[in-house]
């Protein structure tokens, strides 16, 4: 009886976006008299971080600081269309139609700056502070606070901006399957590190080591979130989940969280993650989204790992004590 | 160095303090007065006529408000992917005349109280005559099968006259004629959950102009609307969506399912009413991500390059199509994974059985497909003594290569995951496997 160690890989890619596309979402953004940008949207935030990445790129283009954006969003009464948080499409697309909503935001903030200050707008540059200054002349500048009430009171102009994105919708060619299905591709490669307990069937996951690349990482510590988080899913995924574990059989559906097990902070692997950067044309900031792909290539890595450690292939997911002892017995011709 | 001064920097989560102290709002802390509560009776079988309906003891229940059949919908079918031009329309909103998978639901009890709507529930008498079904994806297919859907009239989704979705890249046949070596092997997964913190559901609160306030966990607002719209025959401004605060969704809150039958339960009763899924429905009810059944054959020579690959793919949809033909789709599209394989052939199946509907879910179309494609790797490394990590490298994709959907790879950068992976673990790459790179042929 022993616990025989083994190390698996696998490598993926993952198509970002609404596949074949057709999927717009729309972004408003507008200045208050406080000098907050409010961006309006119907986006919905998981709990992935959606509100705070659009936020960041609503700021970077502004060229104000982060705490000077608010985001309003999720209501349809108030907030643009949205097709919805599916599809590693949200930073991508919501990121993308904020963006342009706080171009052209910014375009009128610093013309409505060049006539409260007298300049030309061109002369004028943010440096994420919050004042918008002449270039080259830093003491001649004005707090977006003071510009925005110039605005309202004094210039009678909005600071305000419309953003949209959409990929065009791709048909497929039902012959060949010819289509344009993605915006980008992100990619992965996973090396698992697990133990097998050979007289118990249980599979251990010791380590995993994640190397992503996903364009530009617009939140890294969101991203390794989503990285770490996502390997956690994958890990339950491989060894521990199926809501009809004897399918086809419709039996022994679980009910509750006391027979679906999921791994608690006792299974949890160490986690070494690197992230890769390599910025897409067409996303925002050159970002290509991280919503899903991390809880794919943990399962093959460990379904790997598992045939390094102990020669069982494991063919049908999850890998669970059973089916590998049940394996582990007919490799020894013991069954 | 960016030049950025907010992209790129690890600002806090905006929701995390929110959450960890539990001040974050979601959509079961508004307690409007009158709320109502609706369950539902659901079949006990998988695959039934429904002879008779009795709700008589149910109605008597004290607290129940009214019970709700498909006659009080307005339109009873879903409407998932009519709005991108999918059809059929194949699921009632409430079971009528047929039940086809258990735990479909068949009445909905509107009550005072939780506790009164599950009693209701379970006081509702249902009389079943039995109907064969089938649970396996090959026996659906086989001539003869019972058929689940007859909306769909086959056990398949049909795309554009096709049984299945088809990649056809090269030739698959002539390279398996003059490989090295040919490999099949077969990978299987069961149903899995999405097991958000917060189980799928929505409070509906009637307006005193008439429209209706709809607090959701949906993941797609203005996509719940329109649906809701659809079924209830109302105008689209009729409705409000309320939402953007979810406690995990994972692809399980894009089906529009709870916001229809409680918005007709508002309207009638003219009372905010509360559906939520208790977490038996979360996990047995609510579509889960497909079970999926793959056979990977493949074409290789004796240096390791794969010349062709023959996928089939079984996605097993459930009693209905939900969003299993779009995932099908993107299944088809992510076929033969991160390589350049010049002759690619799938058949990617949408199968209706017996069971819970699968729906969207995390890596929808992918996950599964990862699994057996770099198990598939890894079996042909192993048969062939080579190191896994250079027989990926031989065989990855680059940019300008054509894929096999025949759209120009651009942005890869799997060689160079492949090799920072390697260096995180000491895993050696000979110079010629370092010296790779994505970009350049």
């Amino acid at each position: 009886m022993a616990k025989l160690k083994g190390r698996g890989y696998a490598s993926v890619n993952y198509p970002t976006g609404m596949n074949l596309g057709g999927d717009p979402s729309q972004a408003l953004i507008h200045s208050t008299t406080t000098g907050t940008f409010v961006v309006s949207l119907s986006s919905v935030d998981l709990g992935q971080g959606l509100k705070t990445v659009v936020a960041q790129c609503a700021a970077e283009v502004l060229g104000l600081p982060f705490e000077n954006i608010l985001i309003d969003t999720a209501d349809t009464d108030t907030g643009p269309h949205c097709m919805g948080t599916f599809a590693s499409r949200g930073t991508h697309r919501v990121g993308n139609a904020v963006i342009m909503a706080a171009a052209e935001a910014r375009e009128v903030m610093l013309a409505v700056a060049a006539d409260e200050l007298e300049v030309d707008p061109g002369d004028l540059e943010t440096d994420g502070t919050g004042f918008i200054a002449v270039k080259g002349a830093e003491e001649k500048r004005i707090h977006i606070t003071d510009l925005a009430l110039a605005a309202h009171f004094k210039h009678g102009r909005t600071i305000s901006g419309r953003g949209i994105f959409l990929k065009e919708q791709s048909t497929v060619v039902p012959e060949t399957g010819e289509m344009d299905p993605d915006s980008c591709q992100a990619h992965a490669c996973t090396v698992a590190v697990v133990e097998v307990d050979d007289e118990t069937g249980v599979v251990e996951v010791l380590e995993m080591h994640n190397a992503y690349e996903i364009g530009r990482a617009l939140n890294p510590a969101m991203v390794t979130q989503q990285v770490e988080g996502g390997a956690w899913m994958g890990m339950s995924h491989a060894l521990f989940e199926a809501t009809e574990p004897y399918y086809p059989a419709r039996d022994h559906g679980p009910a509750d969280f006391t027979e679906y097990l999921m791994p608690g902070p006792a299974d949890i692997a160490r986690q070494y993650s690197v992230i890769l950067e390599r910025p897409a044309d067409n996303g925002p900031f050159g970002a290509k989204g991280i919503g899903e792909m991390t809880a794919n290539a943990p399962i093959p890595a460990i379904a790997n790992a598992i045939f390094d450690a102990c020669g069982v292939r494991v063919e049908t997911m999850p890998f669970t004590p059973e089916r590998v002892l049940r394996d582990l017995d007919a490799l020894k011709g013991t069954t | 160095m960016t030049g950025y001064k907010v992209i790129g920097s690890a600002v806090q989560r905006s929701d995390a303090l929110g959450h960890v102290t539990g001040r974050t709002e979601f959509f079961e802390d508004l307690n409007p007065p009158g709320l109502l509560h609706l369950k539902m009776a659901r079949s006990e079988r998988h695959h039934a006529r429904l002879a008779g309906i009795d709700t008589s003891e149910a109605e008597k229940t004290k607290g129940v408000v009214r019970i709700l059949t498909a006659d009080d919908i307005p339109n009873n079918l879903f409407t998932p992917l009519k709005l991108i031009g999918v059809e059929p329309d194949d699921e009632p909103i409430l079971a009528e005349g047929t039940v086809r998978y258990r735990g479909e639901p068949i009445c909905a009890v509107i009550a005072e109280t939780e506790a009164a709507a599950y009693e209701g529930a379970a006081k509702v008498v249902v009389d079943y005559e039995d109907l064969p079904a089938v649970f396996d994806v090959e026996e659906a297919l086989r001539e003869g099968a019972p058929i689940v859907n007859e909306h769909q009239r086959t056990n398949f989704f049909t795309y554009e006259g096709h049984h299945c979705r088809r990649i056809r890249f090269g030739d698959v046949e002539q390279a398996f004629a003059q490989a090295d070596h040919v490999f099949e092997w077969r990978y299987q997964s069961a149903p899995i959950e999405h097991a958000p913190t917060e189980t799928t559901g929505c409070i509906v609160v009637p307006q005193a102009d008439g429209r209706l306030r709809i607090h959701s966990d949906t993941q797609a607002c203005f996509f719940t609307l329109d649906n809701t719209a659809l079924i209830l025959g109302t105008p689209f401004n009729k409705l409000r969506i309320v939402g953007g605060t979810v406690g995990g969704g994972f692809g399980g809150k894009v089906d529009v399912v709870v916001e229809p039958v409680s918005c007709v339960a508002a309207m009638l009763t003219g009372r905010p009413v509360k559906f939520v899924y208790n977490r038996r429905e979360e996990m047995q009810v609510s579509s889960p991500r497909a079970a999926e059944r793959i056979i990977i054959k493949d074409a290789v020579m004796s240096g390791g390059r794969i010349t062709g690959r023959q996928v089939t793919l079984y996605v097993d949809s459930g009693a209905y199509a939900r969003h299993s033909p779009y995932g099908t789709t993107k299944a088809a599209a992510h076929l033969p994974g991160p390589y350049a394989i010049p002759n690619v052939w799938a058949d990617c199946h949408c199968v209706f059985t017996n069971r819970t509907p699968s729906s969207a879910m995390r890596g929808f179309g992918v996950t599964i497909a990862d699994f057996a494609l770099e198990s598939q790797m890894d079996r042909i490394a192993r048969a062939l003594d080579m190191d896994p990590l250079q027989l990926r490298l031989i065989n990855a994709y680059r940019d300008g290569d054509l894929t096999a959907h025949r759209k120009p790879a651009e942005g890869t950068a799997l060689i160079e995951v492949i090799q920072k992976a390697a260096e995180m673990v000491g895993h050696d790459l000979p110079a010629e496997f370092q010296e790779m790179s994505s970009w350049q042929s």
